[in-house]
């Protein structure tokens, strides 16, 4: 794919944990290579601590990368993002109470992002591009939501002020990191629909971060899967879901609650494991520990990825190459 | 059925605000068996979290219980006085909340947070408090070297675990749950309550359990309450209420998340807002949302008729009598 506009390739990025004399060194994320391409949304799902925030985070110049190169609309990134690259590639954050200013009027933060990023723009069209704005993410009237005060939106109605805060500074691709998960389930289906509008309407590319397998599948083409910081599997959604390869991808199948799936027996049992906190990690697969599948082999390298089919990869020994 | 273990009738609940009193809950009744699990979900404000502070009697100011009464192995909690309540907190009811992070206290282990609820409750020793904090740590599978471990060494799904874990203590008849699993991971959330439902089985303590998330619940609670704007619309039983969902608003919420089985379509949510809690408008509260309202819905309100052990209070499921 060489049109993608976002191709991260073996970015890594590790924090030091402990003490100032620890050794401790935590690989938050390792050797993560994909691409985005435009109009698309991808789902990059895991459990907390697998590293899918920290992608957004290095992605929108939070943190610098460890290692790795990013290249953004054919630009290689350095260790901190452009105000430019900023406005290109924003991101809306999983708290809708604790994104936005709580004292000044929602109108503020908006106006202020268009004359940032859009200093052509004059006080007139500033205010007729803020309500466009957020009538495009479903807020209606606009005019009249933009002299709202924060406390005066409902949870689903601020994290849609987030989508058209993100969307002032005209970008190619939005980086969501977990946007609907602290929204009642009510009231995720109309953000959901939102994401989907800004890819249809606005040719808009999303990364969209979540635990939540099922929404994942309703938004996103594509699909990663993260374990401890490392890609388990990617492939479409539809590849992911019907067939899953990944024991790690089924142990998720399997859990996601759905009242129209009988209870799994597979996961009949009290304790599933959890993640490990990858702090100086030896070589093998993280998922060894929790997996039905695992071999010695498992437990003594690194499963490399394997390409299945032109858009599906995964990695592990379990599922060879047919 | 038994004899119910609670008995909750006409239980109202108002908040002052400057604008006027808000009825969180109106009027709401139901029946708990010994033993039983239900869940009750709906949208946030729906006020379900409020009920649940009322029937164990938690509320504080703005927040009032404003009339009915909450029967628990036939004593009135409502008239009891506070020193009453406290011998029966934990003892007989006790409540995880939703926050592990924020209930648990970050200065003091596990061990000595079991052990502070033991003595303020009983009379036990020492020894008695170490030996049951140890078997109640083992019955939520949670390694007993972490009666030394402080909440912050714990990951979220073993502190909502160890939450349950102080729950269960002085062995309650019926233990309240507020969302316990609504900051945990999917494969986190199923453990948990594959261990809550497998923990009720052997105890037989019955269960309040609330959340917004009905898919949560769908395969492990008995029966299942749909609360929209401080009233129950709906309560069967749990199998019956998913495949089967008579009342609209029901049948809204169970279209509004997506699915991983079966064939990927375009699902809408249910628009609007709830309706406003200080002036509820004089018909049926969810009319202004629903596809079907007719002048019926709107001018008289629709009561909760239980027909074959499965409640819905809707003028398209239950015509109105012509009086």
């Amino acid at each position: 794919m060489t049109d993608a506009i976002l191709s991260v390739d073996q970015l890594c990025r590790y924090f030091r944990v402990g003490g100032f004399r620890s050794a401790g060194v935590l690989h938050a994320t390792d050797d993560v290579t994909f691409e985005v391409a435009p109009s698309e949304i991808v789902a990059l799902v895991g459990e907390s601590g697998s590293g899918k925030s920290t992608i957004a985070r290095v992605l929108a110049g939070l943190y610098p990368p460890t290692s790795g190169t990013i290249v953004f609309e054919g630009e290689k990134q350095g260790r901190t993002a452009s105000r430019r690259v900023r406005g290109r590639m924003p991101m809306v954050f999983q708290d809708p109470f604790g994104s936005i200013n709580p004292v000044l009027r929602v109108g503020h933060s908006l106006h202020r992002s268009l004359k940032l990023h859009r200093p052509e723009l004059n006080r007139a069209q500033r205010e007729a591009e803020a309500v466009a704005l957020v009538e495009k993410v479903g807020l209606l009237p606009g005019a009249e939501v933009l002299r709202r005060y924060p406390h005066e939106l409902s949870g689903g109605q601020r994290q849609r002020f987030g989508f058209a805060q993100a969307l002032a500074s005209r970008p190619s691709l939005i980086l969501a990191d977990e946007p609907v998960s602290m929204l009642d389930v009510s009231i995720r289906i109309g953000l959901l629909n939102v994401m989907r509008s800004l890819r249809d309407d606005e040719h808009v590319s999303l990364l969209y971060i979540t635990h939540d397998l099922a929404s994942a599948r309703y938004v996103a083409d594509r699909m990663i899967v993260l374990y401890a910081g490392r890609i388990v599997e990617e492939g479409t959604t539809d590849e992911v879901i019907s067939n899953p390869s990944h024991p790690y991808t089924r142990l998720l199948m399997a859990t996601a609650p759905d009242p129209r799936l009988p209870l799994s027996q597979e996961t009949d049992v009290e304790d599933l494991g959890e993640p490990p906190k990858v702090i100086n990690p030896g070589p093998g697969c993280r998922f060894a520990p929790r997996c039905p599948l695992a071999m010695d082999q498992c437990r003594t390298s690194t499963p490399a990825t394997v390409q299945l089919s032109a858009t599906k990869r995964v990695a592990c020994y379990a599922v060879q190459a047919p | 059925m038994s004899t119910p273990i609670l008995q909750v009738r006409d239980l109202k609940v108002e908040y002052t605000t400057s604008a006027g009193a808000a009825q969180a809950v109106a009027g709401v009744s139901f029946d708990l068996a010994p033993g039983e699990f239900l869940a009750i979900v709906g949208e946030s404000g729906c006020g379900k979290s409020t009920m649940l502070f009322s029937i164990a009697q938690l509320l504080t100011y703005p927040a009032e219980t404003v009339g009915g009464s909450v029967l628990f192995d036939g004593e009135d909690l409502t008239t009891l006085s506070p020193e009453d309540l406290r011998q029966r907190r934990w003892r007989d009811i006790s409540v995880v909340m939703q926050s592990a992070m924020n209930a648990l206290n970050p200065t003091l282990s596990i061990g000595a947070q079991l052990a502070d609820a033991c003595r303020a409750h009983t009379d036990w020793d020492d020894k008695k408090i170490a030996a049951r904090s140890a078997e109640v740590l083992s019955m939520v599978s949670i390694d007993v070297t972490h009666l030394k471990s402080f909440p912050f060494q714990l990951s979220g799904g073993m502190r909502q675990r160890a939450m349950i874990a102080m729950a269960l203590l002085l062995e309650p008849k019926l233990i309240i749950m507020d969302e316990p699993t609504s900051a945990l991971d999917v494969v986190a959330q199923r453990s948990l309550m594959r261990q809550v439902e497998n923990l009720r089985r052997e105890l037989g303590f019955a269960v309040l359990f609330v959340t917004h998330d009905m898919s949560v619940v769908s395969h492990f609670s008995d029966r299942l309450a749909v609360m929209y704007a401080g009233e129950f619309v709906e309560l069967g039983a749990t199998r019956e209420v998913f495949d089967r969902p008579r009342h609209p608003y029901s049948v809204g919420l169970m279209d509004a998340f997506p699915s991983i089985v079966g064939e990927a379509r375009e699902l809408t949510g249910i628009a609007g807002n709830p309706p406003s809690l200080i002036d509820p408008p004089a018909g049926c509260l969810f009319a202004p949302r629903c596809q079907h309202a007719t002048d019926e819905c709107r001018e008289f309100r629709p009561e909760l008729v239980t027909t074959d052990g499965h409640a819905v209070s809707c003028h398209l499921v239950n015509p109105r009598r012509r009086s």
